[in-house]
């Protein structure tokens, strides 16, 4: 037996023990929204319960569904029974569905939230009628929710490593190269490549060649990157390694921020396991193929995850575009070859190797083909995230599976795309997700950040709190952004303290082109988006604001709050014992200094 | 050197050698140093430099650059306030209203009341469940300001 049938087999019994084995199968959701509304606490109550009834179960701790507004989730699986998932539970309530349900084998009602598998539960529906359920169509968060990350044989039971086996097995690089390419999968990252043509650039010299998989994610308002990782790492993983094959790269890097604890355990933990296995290392599957994969955290900065800046952190330096060319492909990090894809990009790949191009090009619409993970979010019923097929309209999103705005209040406006992208009207809900579509519409799908506003949300507020962003995270290297933004909060927060001069329309017109086309980097090209678009929108809150001083909302009235750090910073910050003048000479301890 | 001194340079040499992570750069010793003391000593500063063959002015660019370092000891609880643009929408400005004044604070930084410290975040990833605050590293959602001031009572009871 080769070392796939072999883990695969222990898989498949170990999965069959835990669904269908004696004692029951607990899983709670505790990927950062479920811990932020109180998993931990839960998971907490349902372990004492347990204990102090002597049951015995299997507890997991599992990822996210997508319908992050039910979190935490509970679900158990009863020999013999479908799964029940539990909505909003809070420890107060385990002790009785543990109860109820695992003693006295009755089906408490309250929290229910739904049932999966056979053998229905009358009074409980199925958990696929839940819009945010039903809608979605799961291949890069297939295993989002039901498998452990900590599990590698979960991964394997339900699929897993079938990509790569057949990949490594049967296929050479090229092969593979060209079954990407033809799944017409596109980088999610923002810039909506093609990621086969991209793999084929990487240049094929000798010594290491490096595949970096971006998920600094610092997007406001975009959580899919972190919850992929922290629900599913090994799909990345492998899809990684898959990358690795294609492109004949020798080390995968994943590029996290500091302080996503959630997501840097797992994928830390999910490496860990991979190796102990041998789908990492030397030789994999048999082969010639040795690849690598590690974790390296970056610094809090947004420029970070802009493909060349993102280079430098990895290096260890400031986070700050370089130009180009060179290009990564064929001088990257530490100088070697470097491909550098998005977490979803990859997570996609597994799938497309074991189902084939043909089925993945079939998903979609034109030639955005497979589904966008939305993370959808402000003034809205049900906020999750969700994988849906591209081609499905905004509207689909927020009213279908969203639940449309709570309250009675009407949508006022919509901010895709993260903070550059700028903002949206209410009429853009005929807008299909569709990477052209939205961009001759003057929206980026970009990081799948969907962020809800209702009426009594205010143009301007909201448009200095994006500027605020942009203006905070400007890196500094190159000066249209970093005085552009500077200048343009100013300008922001005259308006909006109703203390505007003359001509201020006119100054943030001029500011902002000259940034368009003279930063460096696509944060100072686009860092006039919010306000350009907020203007043609919403131009009469502006002149309210302007001409009348009012706010129509009163949003402006309040603490505003914009924090502001221009890099480099002041020196104010060294400690008094560090002279700044000294610190201009070089280090004599530096070679060749 | 006095007891404090000797104490202080082998925990940053601790955590500048053992390393959890293969790669070892600037920032890597950095973000250790800052996992392990809570700041940047400037001693941790002339303790990189010699270890990763770099001028001192390279190591303070990289400090000075990434947002999360700090140069000073912080309080011993942090709480992280989100402003981003979804928690903003949900509410955000009053719980930040609410914390600097319960705190004595104008804006981010070391409280006097108590011992705690008031960062901003630009966002914590757990948008859907907004507003997000961080106390301490542990994430808590839907925060309302009534939620927040008993919340924080407790530090300053503790510690004032």
């Amino acid at each position: 037996m080769t070392t796939y049938e072999i883990l695969k087999s222990e898989a498949d019994e170990r999965q069959e023990k835990l669904s269908n084995g004696d004692k029951p199968w607990i899983r709670i959701g505790t990927e950062v929204h479920g811990r932020a509304a109180g998993a931990i606490d839960v998971l907490e109550a349902i372990e004492e319960e347990l204990s102090s009834k002597n049951i015995a179960a299997n507890v997991q701790k599992v990822g996210s569904l997508g319908i992050s507004y039910a979190e935490p989730i509970v679900d158990i699986k009863k020999p013999g029974m479908p799964r029940l998932f539990f909505a909003n539970v809070e420890p107060s309530d385990i002790p009785s569905i543990i109860d109820s349900y695992l003693i006295k084998d009755e089906v408490p009602m309250k929290n229910i939230l739904g049932s999966l598998g056979e053998n229905k539960i009358s009074g409980v529906s199925d958990i696929n009628e839940i819009p945010g359920i039903k809608y979605q169509q799961r291949i890069a968060l297939r295993n989002s929710g039901h498998n452990s990350p900590d599990d590698i044989y979960q991964y394997l039971a339900t699929g897993g490593y079938e990509g790569l086996n057949k990949a490594i097995t049967n296929m050479d690089p090229s092969d593979v190269i060209k079954e990407v390419t033809d799944s017409g999968l596109r980088g999610r990252g923002g810039a909506a490549f093609s990621t086969g043509i991209k793999w084929s650039f990487m240049v094929r010299s000798q010594g290491p060649k490096y595949i970096l998989c971006n998920c600094e994610e610092g997007d406001p308002g975009a959580y899919n990157d972190k919850g992929i990782l922290e629900s599913d790492p090994y799909t990345l993983i492998e899809g990684l390694t898959i990358a690795g094959y294609a492109t004949g790269a020798t080390n995968g890097i994943v590029f996290i921020r500091h302080g996503n604890n959630g997501p840097i355990e797992n994928t830390e933990k999910a490496i860990a396991n991979a190796y102990e296995v041998g789908l990492l290392g030397k030789n994999i599957f048999e082969s010639d193929f040795s690849f690598d994969i590690e974790v390296v955290l970056t610094g809090e900065s947004y420029v970070s995850g802009e493909e060349t800046a993102l280079m430098d952190a990895v290096e260890g330096k400031r986070a700050q575009p370089r130009p180009r060319p060179p290009f990564p492909a064929a001088f990257g990090v530490w100088g070697h070859p470097t491909t550098i894809n998005n977490v979803k990009t990859l997570s996609y790949t597994p799938e497309i190797i074991r189902r084939g191009a043909k089925w993945f090009s079939s998903i979609g619409v034109n030639k955005s083909t497979g589904t966008a993970i939305a993370c959808i979010n402000g003034n809205i019923r049900y906020p999750g995230m969700y994988e849906v097929p591209m081609g499905v309209t905004l509207g689909h999103l927020v009213n279908d599976i969203g639940g449309g705005i709570p309250d009675g209040k009407k949508l006022k406006m919509l901010q895709t795309g993260g903070p550059l992208g700028g903002v949206l009207g209410p009429d853009s809900l005929e807008i299909h997700i569709d990477f052209d579509e939205m961009r001759e519409a003057g929206a980026i799908f970009g990081s799948g950040g969907i962020i809800v506003a209702d009426n009594d949300t205010c143009a301007v507020d909201i448009t200095r709190v994006l500027v605020s962003f942009c203006q905070y995270e400007s890196c500094g290297k190159c000066f249209p952004c970093r005085l552009g933004m500077e200048h343009l909060l100013e300008i922001i927060e005259r308006i909006a303290k109703f203390k505007n001069h003359d001509g201020d329309l006119e100054m943030m017109m001029k500011i902002g082109t000259s940034m368009e086309g003279a930063s460096l980097c696509g944060h100072g090209q686009l860092g006039f988006g919010p306000i350009r678009s907020a203007l043609k929108h919403f131009e009469s809150d502006f002149l309210s604001h302007m001409e009348d001083k009012i706010c129509p909302t009163g949003s402006c009235l309040g603490t505003k709050i914009s924090p502001k750090n221009t890099r480099p910073y002041s020196w104010d910050f060294l400690p008094p014992n560090l002279d700044p003048v000294n610190l201009q000479m070089d280090n004599p301890r530096k070679k060749n200094g | 050197m006095t007891d404090g001194e000797v104490n202080l340079h082998q925990q940053l040499i601790s955590a500048i050698e053992h390393q959890k992570r293969p790669t070892v750069t600037v920032l890597s010793c950095l973000l250790s140093v800052q996992d392990s003391m809570g700041y940047i000593p400037s001693e941790a500063i002339d303790l990189i430099a010699t270890k990763m063959d770099a001028t001192i002015n390279e190591v303070w660019g990289v400090a000075s650059f990434y947002t999360n370092f700090r140069f000073s000891p912080p309080k011993s609880s942090t709480i992280e306030i989100c402003w981003g643009p979804t928690c903003h929408i949900l509410g955000a400005t009053k719980l930040l209203e609410t914390a600097q004044r319960e705190l004595a604070l104008e804006t981010e930084g070391d409280s006097q009341k108590g011992d705690i410290t008031l960062k901003y975040n630009t966002c914590l990833g757990a948008c859907a469940q907004g507003p997000v605050i961080n106390i301490n590293h542990k994430i808590i959602g839907s925060m309302t300001p009534e939620k927040i001031s008993p919340i924080l009572s407790e530090f300053l009871e503790d510690n004032s």
